[in-house]
């Protein structure tokens, strides 16, 4: 009993002392923006390489996730006869929920566990060494940049998830399934709030693109410097990710829809 | 004006009981040494001595537990982030892997400090990047990525890189490790003639004992986290004791034993299979001082880091 208190006590001791680490991290990473300002070319690097080299998965995804809310939207809504709402439906879905949360995990699988990579082997390398030695700041000179990449990116990203969804749920619900396509489209702008559903959304996508590129580049920056050590920061990257964005979900789906 | 005053005012890098640890191992116990100015100075000794710490001390990336490391008559250790960058500004570091990125090619990497410190137009920048490495002799190699190098190669491009802007100093960690004959002789020509040339102090840490006793004008050998010899080569070479001897001569037994401290080898051979073998009573051999061998650390991510203050200390 005694040692499992022990070991309890470590433990929570060990995660409070790593988010403190985490959180003068970010601090740091922060005080940067107006090194990246004046140099926007680091930035623009690395959209490319966060933002753009995502593009195509959240693409596809976003594509068969609307395909299939069109399908099992449609099977549920003819029950009733109400058909015509698969528009609403497959939009608010993937507006609200599905758009922010699953592009975050995309994103955190894909740029998250790419940018840690990177970031650890510099580390194992030398190369942040190296840039300390040369009197280079290495958190302004490559985390910064990479994490407003990733915070800009982000809520992009998920809106061109929501966006392909929707198109998805069209040309399945309207092109195969015969929903009438004006239908689709109206009953979607008559129900959509701007302020509750759409700006809610981006509201989480922008919480979870600050979260997993937060994660994403300390975790490259803590990691142990050698190949297991990166690939253990690298699988930490997509697990902590996936259950910081879940976790946020819930939370800001009571605080943004809980009294409705 | 005594003896030991001169030594400090001709001294570049000036290191005063010196004491770090990492956890509970002693790297330093009261380490005390002097760089002299516009002289190659080697630091030697077994692998896990901390040389390489040595030089994140004196380079203010790690922080002692006691002591001072003073570069030019500034205590590193009391400079502000800010004020130690810029006196990074003017020591330039060659690291045992290049430490080049990656990404970039081998003229970007040596015009990357230059970049990020001056305003010099790309016009200027291209004239002094190709002037480095026409000294390294790699001008040919200016669009070459750094994984078409070979490790010899990387290096002199990282020697131009640290010398991209004009440092009093450089530091060179394990400059000779795996390099062939040709890469090797080249590095040796490289660091002496760049040392004469542009009047630097060099700092070299290494146990390749024959190639760097070839260029330096003193060496410290370390052992036990404390100076075992110091001298010119010549006087290292006509040391006395025994340990010393055998580090220099690359002697494969001596009093650092070539056997790994083990029971009975006829008891091990003919004990019985079912029975884990006993553990020795030593851990160790002795260093020059008589106490056992630390074993080296266990690994990279144990190290101390006071300036790299969000890593992992656990």
């Amino acid at each position: 009993m005694i040692d499992f208190l022990t070991q309890l006590g470590k433990t929570t001791r060990a995660a409070f002392n790593k988010l403190g680490r985490a959180t003068f991290f970010l601090l740091h990473t922060l005080f940067g923006i107006s090194d990246v300002i004046i140099r926007p070319r680091l930035l623009i690097n690395q959209i490319y390489s966060v933002g753009v080299l995502t593009f195509l998965i959240i693409t596809i995804s976003g594509l068969f996730v609307g395909m299939v809310l069109g399908l099992q939207g449609y099977n549920i809504l003819s029950d009733f006869g109400s058909e015509e709402a698969l528009g609403v439906m497959v939009a608010a879905s993937l507006v609200r929920e599905l758009g922010p949360v699953v592009s975050g995990l995309l994103f955190a699988g894909r740029a998250g566990s790419a940018l840690t990579a990177e970031i650890g082997l510099m580390k194992a390398t030398e190369q942040l060494s190296g840039m300390e030695m040369m009197a280079i700041d290495p958190i302004k000179r490559i985390m910064t940049p990479r994490f407003l990449a990733g915070f800009i990116s982000m809520p992009l990203l998920a809106a061109l998830f929501s966006s392909v969804g929707i198109l998805g749920g069209h040309l399945v619900g309207v092109g195969l399934l015969g929903v009438d396509d004006g239908s689709y489209w109206s009953q979607m702008q008559a129900n959509l709030d701007f302020q509750d559903d759409i700006i809610n959304g981006v509201i989480k996508s922008i919480v979870f693109g600050f979260v997993a590129t937060w994660i994403a580049i300390f975790e490259g920056y803590d990691a142990i410097p050698t190949s297991e050590g990166v690939s253990r920061a690298t699988t930490r990257t997509v697990v902590n990710s996936a259950f910081s964005i879940l976790g946020l979900d819930f939370i800001l789906t009571a605080l943004m829809f809980g009294d409705q | 004006m005594d003896e030991d005053d001169s030594i400090i005012s001709t001294s570049l890098v000036s290191v005063r009981n010196l004491s770090f640890r990492r956890g509970n191992r002693v790297i330093f116990d009261n380490l005390s040494l002097d760089i002299q100015r516009g002289k190659i100075t080697a630091i030697m000794g077994p692998s896990g001595t901390g040389k390489t710490t040595l030089l994140k001390l004196i380079g203010g990336q790690l922080c002692p537990d006691q002591g001072t490391v003073t570069v030019d008559g500034i205590d590193v250790h009391k400079l502000k982030r800010k004020d130690l960058f810029e006196l990074r500004k003017r020591m330039g570091m060659l690291f045992q892997s290049g430490a080049l990125l990656t990404d970039i090619n081998v003229y970007d990497n040596v015009a990357f400090p230059i970049r990020e410190h001056s305003h010099l137009t790309e016009s200027m920048i291209r004239t002094l990047v190709l002037m480095k490495l026409q000294a390294v002799g790699l001008r040919g190699a200016a669009k070459l990525m750094p994984s078409e190098l070979s490790g010899g190669m990387a290096r002199r491009v990282a020697l131009a890189r640290a010398i991209a802007l004009d440092p009093m100093m450089i530091m060179y960690d394990e400059p000779f490790t795996g390099q062939d004959p040709i890469s090797m002789g080249a590095l040796i020509h490289l660091i002496k003639s760049l040392n004469t040339t542009l009047g630097l102090t060099s700092i070299i840490v290494s146990h390749d004992v024959q190639e760097t006793s070839l260029i330096s004008d003193y060496i410290y050998v370390i052992s036990d986290g404390k100076v075992a010899v110091q001298g010119t080569p010549a006087e290292i070479e006509a040391s006395d004791s025994p340990w010393v001897q055998q580090f220099m001569k690359g002697e494969p037994d001596g009093p650092v034993h070539f056997h790994y401290p083990a029971n009975d080898y006829v008891k091990d051979l003919f004990y019985s299979p079912e029975k884990p073998l006993k553990r020795p009573k030593k851990p160790g051999g002795p260093g020059f001082f008589g106490k056992k061998s630390s074993p080296p650390p266990k690994t990279a991510e144990s190290k101390k880091s006071s300036r790299s203050r969000y890593h992992s200390q656990d």
